[in-house]
């Protein structure tokens, strides 16, 4: 009755991978899916372990698929343990301990590795990554067990600010470190960037742009503080290196899979090599509003590639529409949300903005032939999928572009026709 | 392994559908205002204006140009981009009614819900816990209050 | 006092335990009455501004509103009554004749409820309609003089040939309200409502819409005198074409649609533009006679070749019996005669109020003298103004009458409550306005199912009251006057209508 079991072997246990996991269940009940990670834990959300070193969320909240997840769709676990290379004539996953995983269709979905910069002193007590929940649990280990008062984040991007402010949840006074002019300076715009270092400083964190770390110093193997490239000393209990992530690739390094910051996929998310997929921040997949392949390291395109793969290696033939940057992410107590194109280069741009400096308020929509490209909003962040919805559609939005500013914009402002395909129609992809 | 395969080829029945019809809508936000009272603690309309905090926000948003108006609550999108959004899968398909809901004990409130809804159906509700706030198609309800209520059948329900 | 205001003639109110700000009367209000106050978070009503239509206290969610009459009195005096005084100030300040909306309100004698039905006891049995077949159909034309056969058994065939026919499910048509006066969705429960019930609606002087064309088989079509909107295709399309001579709210005046009125989709119905006053002038100018009226029906009937009945529409006025007499020699098909009561979306209160005379006596007194000249046959009578149920519709056709026009009850059952401001073009319920924010309230499939619900609910009761009294088929009750009997009428009322009095045998 069944041709002879697949195996899939999925490599990675976040969000792409799960994804991955129910598009092949949702067409393939019998074969076998092996799900190896390098992690000691069942699936947890990322993103929400600066939630969990604030103490917001508990560690049994992280998970966003239940337990019974592996075991209703009979999954092979191997966690712990760290795929090292791939043999891709004998389709063989080679893992650490030598142990060897065949597979029949493979996904790479490891996700992304911090990048730590080669500093005097950084591999002092006290000094951390912060993208796994292994990197939070160890800080609030080494807090528990330390006097911290002072900390110093190296990089002001999103990962330095919601640590930065897990750190003051946990009353630290905190020195954010940016080599660039400002924070955040890759989804926001100067404008936007100074709401979040005003609102820094009012919970006292200094922010540091135009800066780096030279050294970190430490006494006793612990770090005690930072020199930063001005010479200026800054002392430290703990510091956070979050300069930002690259790709994890070095598995498939030697092998015939391209790769270039990340692994290549086309739309079906596969990689240059037959039977092996890559999907999530470790590969490079289509920006549809850029019109390239790159690698976007969010959440909501790890799981449609998830999806698009694990499709695709059980033969279905729905694929990967791309995808653009976006984010949402609440900083001191401030909603933003960035979509696509916030700071554009070159001309043929328009901006709307408009900006009430004492709530704070700000909206900024980035327009190129009348079709959004980007937009940020700070402070209100209510109903903003709908300029991602008009970024999705690629909407010509001459007939309305002077209410996408205002407060009440919404749907009753498109064409009728617009609206009426918006709203009646059975299926909406972002 | 066999009764698997059967539970997978029972067609999921989608949720119901409210279709919007906004040459009827007469802008009134009763459908607004029994969503509230539905969701809230007693289900009593003047209690729940009057005594309750925090109160739920409606499900259902009504939108007003000139005399055009109407009420749009969440599509429960088959494909629906808050469920691959949401990070803590607080964003989930009801398995018995489909409906897309909210689980307000799981939602952390980062908001990716709402950036990437475009109905703009997704609310914040801040007056407590920060919670992702939209319409579940009053689970229980056979028919959604915002429907029942509706003076004019400007929204009805389609199961 | 050089100025004063005119007395406030509602009051609205509130429960403030009850109201829960919600703003859904702020909403509402055509007229402004509530407004919110964001300091207070609270809602308050200008009780001056409100016409008791009640469209707000339907919507109130808590039912925190009540609308009353304004209790503040005046000294008791009945011939210088609140309504006198109210009027007089507001002339006094605009100089301008008052207008109302609806039919005649004062309380002249209501006859319907001084005239009783019979029913069946032992010596003839009664009739379950739920058992057993009852017939309701009626057929609005010309009968023949005689009919003639041909054949026998199984091959007999009606030789005579039969003039055109508008055939009823239920004898009750609704009366001619224009699209101008009325909105489209309106029009639209109207039209929809008779297709599914199987009667008809009138199009008024408003012309047909473009949308309406499809209910053509269940409209009656009306050429009045403006002759807004009458072409080819609009004759065309009708079941039945009604010249209109007059209406019972205002016999013997014209109509004015105000050219605000006149939008872009009236324009192109009436066919005049957009903006403009729509006049229709109080006679027809070339009609001043039964000759020359004559020459406008067989006109039509040429028109459409003599494929559909024409009628005429006239109000009851004193000499109703002689006219519908020249009318139905004229070569109508129908008179339609429009009584005191009747209704309309404007007129001068002072005509709605003190012309023309009761539509059950105008249908007695015709019916009698289209019968003493031996030309009932030829015409049939439909009667208008007035008609609040199923029991005042089942005594006009005991009257004499073949089916009735209802307006107001058709109306009411769309949401109407009587408040008489149609001539406003701010009605609350969506009904007597072209505002599109207003006419948006009436979802006419709600308007329709609500219609047919009348209809029905009417058609049932009328079995009930025929089954009672022993007979199957309204056919049979027509101008049965026997079946009726007045109460605490004069002499004179009783010979007027023809009927004996209560407590009169056979």
């Amino acid at each position: 009755m069944k041709n002879k079991q697949k195996k899939y072997v999925i490599v990675g246990n976040s969000t792409a991978g799960v994804a991955a996991i129910e598009a092949i269940r949702s067409i393939d009940r019998a074969g076998v899916i092996t799900v190896v990670s390098d992690e000691p834990y069942l699936n947890y959300s990322r993103p929400l372990i600066s939630y969990f070193l604030a103490g917001k969320v508990s560690k049994d909240k992280l998970s966003f698929r239940g337990k019974d997840f592996y075991e209703s769709n009979e999954i092979r676990l191997i966690l712990d343990t760290k795929a090292v290379r791939i043999d891709t004539e004998k389709k063989e996953l080679v893992c650490s301990g030598n142990k060897k995983v065949p597979f029949d269709k493979l996904l790479l979905a490891a996700g992304g590795v911090p990048i730590i910069p080669p500093l005097n002193g950084r591999d002092l007590a006290g000094v951390f990554t912060f993208t796994k929940l292994s990197d939070a649990e160890a800080i609030e280990k080494y807090v528990r067990s330390h006097s911290v008062k002072k900390a110093v984040v190296i990089g002001g991007g999103l990962i330095g600010l919601k640590a930065t402010e897990a750190l003051v949840a946990l009353h630290m006074s905190v020195t954010i470190v940016e080599l660039a002019d400002r924070v955040l300076s890759a989804a926001f715009d100067k404008t936007a960037s100074s709401i979040i270092e005003h609102a820094l400083e009012k919970v006292n964190c200094r922010v540091s742009v135009n800066n780096t770390v030279e050294e970190i110093e430490g006494r006793a193997g612990e770090v005690k503080g930072v020199i930063f490239k001005n010479k200026e000393k800054v002392p430290a209990d703990l510091v956070i290196i979050a300069i930002g992530v690259r790709p994890s690739i070095s598995l498939a390094q030697g092998t015939r899979i391209k790769i270039n910051k990340g692994f290549l996929v086309d739309d079906h998310m596969r990689t240059s090599v037959r039977d092996i997929y890559a999907a999530g921040d470790c590969c490079e997949a289509w920006d549809a509003l850029l019109g390239i392949n790159r690698t976007l390291a969010i959440w909501p395109l790890a799981v449609k590639q998830g999806l698009a793969a694990g499709y695709a290696m059980v033969g279905s033939d729905k694929k990967y529409a791309g995808g653009f940057a976006m984010n949402s992410v609440e900083l001191c107590g401030i909603p933003t949300v960035s979509v696509g194109v916030t700071n554009p280069e070159g001309t043929g741009y328009e901006v709307l903005e408009s900006y009430d400096k004492e709530k704070p308020l700000y909206r900024k929509i980035i327009l190129q032939n009348n079709r959004i490209m980007g937009a940020i909003f700070v402070g209100d962040i209510d109903r903003a999928g709908i300029y991602t919805g008009l970024i999705r559609d690629t909407v010509d939005t001459a007939s309305f572009k002077e209410h996408l500013l205002k407060d009440d914009f919404g749907l009753i402002r498109f064409p009728k026709e617009y609206r009426k395909y918006l709203i009646d129609k059975e299926t909406v992809a972002i | 392994m066999k009764e698997k395969e059967n539970k997978n080829i029972e067609k999921k029945k989608g949720p119901g559908r409210i279709l919007i019809r906004e040459e009827y809508c007469m802008g009134c936000r009763l459908c607004e205002v029994n969503c509230l009272v539905q969701h809230s603690k007693t289900k009593n309309i003047i209690k729940a204006y009057k005594t309750e905090f925090p109160r739920p926000k409606p499900g259902v948003i009504v939108e007003e140009n000139g005399y055009v108006s109407f009420a749009l609550q969440c599509r429960h999108c088959d494909d629906a981009p808050c469920l691959e959004a949401c990070l803590t899968s607080a964003m989930h398909r009801d398995k018995d009614t489909q409906a897309v809901i909210c689980d307000a004990d799981k939602c952390v409130g980062c908001w990716m819900c709402i950036m990437v809804c475009p109905y703009g159906a997704i609310a914040r509700n801040t007056e407590g816990k920060k919670v992702a706030s939209k319409c579940d198609l009053c689970k229980g309800e056979n028919v959604p209050v915002c429907v029942k209520n509706c003076p004019n059948e400007a929204i009805i329900y389609e199961k | 006092m050089a100025k004063r205001p005119v007395p406030t003639e509602f009051i609205v109110e509130r429960d403030a335990e009850k109201c829960i700000s919600c703003q859904a009367c702020v909403r509402m209000c055509a007229n402004d009455v509530h407004t919110f106050d964001p300091d207070t978070k609270t809602v308050a009503s200008e009780h001056g501004k409100c016409v008791g239509c009640h469209f707000c206290e339907t919507i109130c969610p808590t039912g925190a509103l009540v609308i009353r009459r304004s209790p503040s009195e005046f000294k008791a005096n009945a011939n210088w009554t609140a309504e006198v005084i109210k009027n007089i100030t507001k002339q006094a300040a605009t100089g301008g004749v008052l207008l109302t909306g609806m039919g005649c309100d004062k309380p002249y004698p209501i006859y319907w409820d001084h005239i009783l039905l019979n029913a069946s006891q032992v010596t003839n049995p009664s009739i379950d309609p739920l058992r057993e077949p009852m017939e309701l159909r009626t057929y609005i034309g010309r009968k023949p003089d005689k009919l003639e056969f041909s054949g026998t058994g199984r091959n007999l065939k009606v030789k005579t040939p039969l003039r055109p026919q508008l055939k009823l499910e239920v004898p009750i048509l609704f009366s001619a309200m224009s699209y101008g006066s009325i909105s489209l969705n309106a029009c639209r429960s109207l039209a929809k409502a008779s297709a599914e019930s199987g009667t008809f609606y009138n199009t008024g002087e408003g012309g047909l819409h473009k949308d309406l064309y499809k209910y053509g088989g269940n409209t009656i079509v009306q050429v009045a005198s403006g002759r807004f909107g009458v072409h080819k295709e609009y004759l065309e399309a009708a079941a039945a074409i009604e010249i209109k001579i007059g209406q019972g709210a205002k016999p013997g005046i014209g109509g004015h649609l105000p050219g605000e009125k006149v939008s872009e989709e009236i324009s192109l119905t009436r066919m005049i533009p957009a903006g403009s006053d729509a006049l229709s002038p109080a006679p027809h100018h070339d009609i001043y006679s039964i000759e020359d009226l004559k020459q406008l029906i067989y006109a039509l009937k040429e028109a459409v070749r003599y494929k559909k009945p024409v009628g005429v529409k006239i109000a009851a006025v004193h000499n109703v019996a002689p006219i519908a007499s020249g009318i139905v020699r004229a070569g109508a098909d129908y008179v339609a005669i429009d009584g005191l009561r009747g209704g309309t979306g404007a007129t001068p209160t002072v005509i709605r109020d003190n012309v023309g005379i009761p539509i059950e006596l105008a249908i007695a007194v015709v019916d009698s003298r289209l019968r003493q000249e031996g030309i009932r046959n030829q015409a049939s009578l439909i009667a208008a103004g007035g008609f609040r149920s199923s029991a005042d519709v089942i005594k006009a056709i005991a009257l004499g009458a073949d089916a009735v026009y209802i307006g107001t009850a058709a109306l009411v059952s769309m949401g109407c409550n009587l408040c008489q401001r149609c001539y406003s073009g701010k009605c609350n319920w969506g009904i007597a306005t072209q505002d599109p924010y207003l006419t948006k309230r009436l979802n006419p499939e709600i308007g329709a199912r609500r219609l047919e619900n009348l209809l029905h609910a009417w058609s049932v009761e009328i079995k009930e009251m025929l089954g009672g009294m022993g007979i199957n088929a309204l056919e049979s009750l027509r101008g049965n006057r026997e079946q009726l009997r007045g109460v605490g009428l004069s002499d004179t009322d009783l010979r007027l209508l023809g009927i004996k009095a209560a407590g009169e045998a056979w």
